[in-house]
Order: structure tokens, then sequence, then C-alpha cells
């Protein structure tokens, strides 16, 4: 297992007193939790800070941890041959560390005791973020997924244990959307219910798509003349190309529904794909086209900026 | 070797009783009713037909004890901090379809 250091987490001495670590959880909590700080590995500092204070506001876990010494953080370890025995009660002595992850070695030793006192202690539930691909969401997928689970052994220490889990997940999952998986969490202790797995879905980014709920933006290019006379274009959706009607005289930014074209809604129907006109200028102009637009530049009485004349009027 | 396991959406077509609610979430039954009172946690049916809950409040719940636990936060300090996270995720969710409407 690898040490942590539970001071070094919370900014604090070792000699800090009780009321020194309290106010250093307080602090750090407020700036990380995962419910408050949207930080790129805001959660798993949390779980650190958590980890460490779980065991430091302690006396008895505290105790236990103080001695164990003070190492680096993250070095290779493994508790001192007596250790166990002063701080795990009769019989801790013969328990092999291996597979015991260091974050959970405070809940047997340090009277932490979940196999001494013997009664059910449920297994824990675990949230764990999914991400899938639009496609994914749209046709629906089977995720595999890998965990590593902490579950009590017959003495009461959590030991980790790999986990191997398949969920299918029916189309229309959109971004947010949370799934449970009753009783493919940690294992029960002693007749406690197993805990339960939740998947937070995310959507990977699209290079086309944007989703809001069941609905999907896509940027509609069209050529100035497609915008001005209208034109009839090819649009992919997720099902496949459909043809749509961009009517005469659209603007950027026109918003054009096809109804039902976005993601399917788990219960029926489905999100629409809002296509949003962007007119395109071609980089370079050929010499007819160029004779063209001059043209058209004449014999156009339009004045795109007329509000800008009737502001200064 | 992997067996499928049963996977149940969180959203409001499924309906979870209080029992279920306070199983899941960690909370206590007092803690959950009066966050249910405070408005911090919606409730779908009347307490005369006993209180049943959209499946999408088991997240609010879970997140209730977490910050109770976390942050030894009482029910009014709850419902507060609850009512500030929807109102966040209210915006983020605006923020994010404003975004999705803007061209690339």
């Amino acid at each position: 297992m690898k040490y942590a250091d539970y001071y070094a987490a919370l900014g604090v001495e070792r000699g800090a007193s009780a009321d020194e670590i309290r106010k250093a959880y307080r602090r750090l909590a407020q700036k990380h939790h995962p419910d408050v700080s949207k930080e790129p590995g805001a959660e798993a500092r949390f779980k650190e800070i958590a980890e460490a204070y779980q065991t430091l506001k302690d006396p008895e876990k505290r105790a236990a941890y103080d001695a164990l010494g003070s190492r680096p953080q993250g070095e290779d370890f493994r508790p001192p041959p007596d250790w166990a025995r002063q701080h795990g009660g009769a019989g801790a002595e013969q328990f092999s560390f291996e597979d015991v992850d260091f974050s959970d070695l405070f809940s047997r030793f340090g009277g932490g005791g979940a196999g001494r006192r013997g009664g059910p202690l449920p297994g824990q539930d675990f949230e764990v973020p999914a991400e899938i691909s639009l496609e994914d969401a749209f046709r629906g997928t089977t995720l595999s997924l890998s965990l590593s689970m902490p579950e009590y052994d017959a003495a009461g220490i959590l030991r980790r244990v790999p986990h191997n889990v398949k969920a299918r997940i029916a189309p229309g999952a959109v971004d947010g959307q949370r799934l449970r998986l009753p009783g493919k969490g940690g294992k029960g202790f002693h007749g406690g219910r197993d805990g339960d797995l939740y998947l937070d879905i995310t959507l990977k980014p699209h290079r086309l798509y944007r989703p809001t709920g069941h609905d999907l933006y896509l940027d509609l290019p069209l050529a100035p003349w497609e915008a001005a006379l209208g034109a009839t274009v090819e649009i992919p959706t997720l099902s496949g190309p459909v043809s749509l009607k961009v009517p005469a005289g659209t603007s950027a930014a026109r918003k054009l529904r096809l109804a039902g074209r976005g993601l399917p809604k788990p219960r029926g129907g489905a999100g629409d794909l809002i296509a949003v006109a962007q007119i395109v200028v071609p980089g370079e102009t050929g010499e007819r086209e160029r004779e063209l637009y001059e043209k058209l530049a004449e014999a156009a009485s339009f004045n795109p900026r007329q509000h800008f004349a009737e502001e200064n009027a | 070797m992997s067996i499928e396991a049963e996977v149940l959406w969180l959203d409001e077509h499924r309906a979870v009783s209080l029992r279920e609610l306070v199983e899941l979430s960690g909370l206590r039954e007092t803690e959950l009713l009066e966050l249910v009172h405070s408005g911090a946690i919606p409730a779908r049916d009347s307490p005369g037909a006993g209180y049943s809950f959209g499946a999408q409040v088991i997240t609010v719940a879970r997140t209730a004890c977490r910050l109770r636990n976390d942050f030894e936060l009482d029910t009014r300090g709850l419902a507060v901090a609850l009512r500030l996270l929807e109102r966040v995720h209210k915006l983020e969710e605006e923020v994010a379809r404003l975004r999705a409407e803007l061209p690339r």
C-alpha cells in the first residue's frame, strides 16, 4: 500500500490540535467539495481531505495513524508487525495487508472495528462518471465497467476487489442523466444489503452536433445565394441524411427546426434537430463571380445597417 | 465474467416512496420530511396518499446527505444549500443551452 500524509493533506502540523484540524478541514472542504467546486481535480482533492479528516478527527484512529510514523507521501509501505495487534484488538496480528488500500486501513484498525462489531453493515454506494458518444446515446449502448471496490472480508477488513459490471444504456440518455444499478456497489457485511452503483452520464463533445437536453444544434453553412434565394440542402442527422428546405431570405443565426430528429426520449418521442444558418462567403472570388457581385451591389437597395443611420439622425 | 446489471433511470417517470428515499439517500426520515416541508426536496403526491417522489429526487437527497456529513449542516442549512445548488444547476443548463445555440 502507499502511505498517505494526512497532515500534509490538511496543511497542518503533526502536533495540530483537534480544533486546528477541524478548521483546516472545513476551510478546504468549502473550497474543494465536488458539490460546490467545478475545478478540475476537485473531487480527487476532496477525497484526500475527507480521508485525512475521517482519521485525524478520531483520537483513537489518529493515534493508530501516528504510530505508523512519518513517511514521504506515496511511499510503498506495510504497517509494522506489532501495529496490527496494538491497534486492531484480539486476533488482529494474523491479518494480511494484501489488497488493503491505505484509505481503508482505519475502517478496521484504530477503533474502526467493522469486523469486531458483528452487526450488519450495508455495502458502500459508488458513483462513477460514464462518458458516452452522442451516437451511443442515440442508439443505446452497453457499458463494460471495470471497478475496484472496497469490500469487507470475513475479518471485517476492507480489501480492494475487482468488479466487472455490464450495463445496458437504453437510447435517449442525455448529459447529466443519472442511472442506478441496484446491488452493484460494495458487498454488504454480516447480512447488510449490497450497495448500489450510480452512473453519471456525460456526452462526449461531437464534431457536428451540440446537444442540449434531447435537442441537437447543428451549424448550417449556406452560400449567400442559397440564403437569399432559398434552397433545398441535405443535412446529416444521427439517423442518416435528410433534405431541409431553406426559405428564401434566410439570415444568419436563423433557426430551422427538424422536429423529432434529435435524441430519442426514453419513453417515446424525440427531441428536435435545430439547424442554425450561417452565411459563408468564399475566401477567393473569381472574376465572373466578382462582376456579378458588383452588379448586385449596384442593383440592390438593401441596407443592412439602416438602424445605424436612424440612430445617428 | 460479468452479468448485465439492472439499470434504473433516475427520472420523473419512476416513483420512489419515502421509505425507499430514506434507504437510498442515507438521510433520516425526519430530516427528509423537513427538507420536503421546506420545499428543498419536491414531493409528487400529497401526504394523505403517502409521500412519493420522482426518482430524480434520489440524486438531490443523496447530495443532501453528503453535504450533511461533509459540512455537518443541519436541515435548515441543507435546505438553503440545496436551493442554491438547484439555482446553480438551472443556470448551468441555461448557459449550456445558450452555448449550444451559438455557432462554432
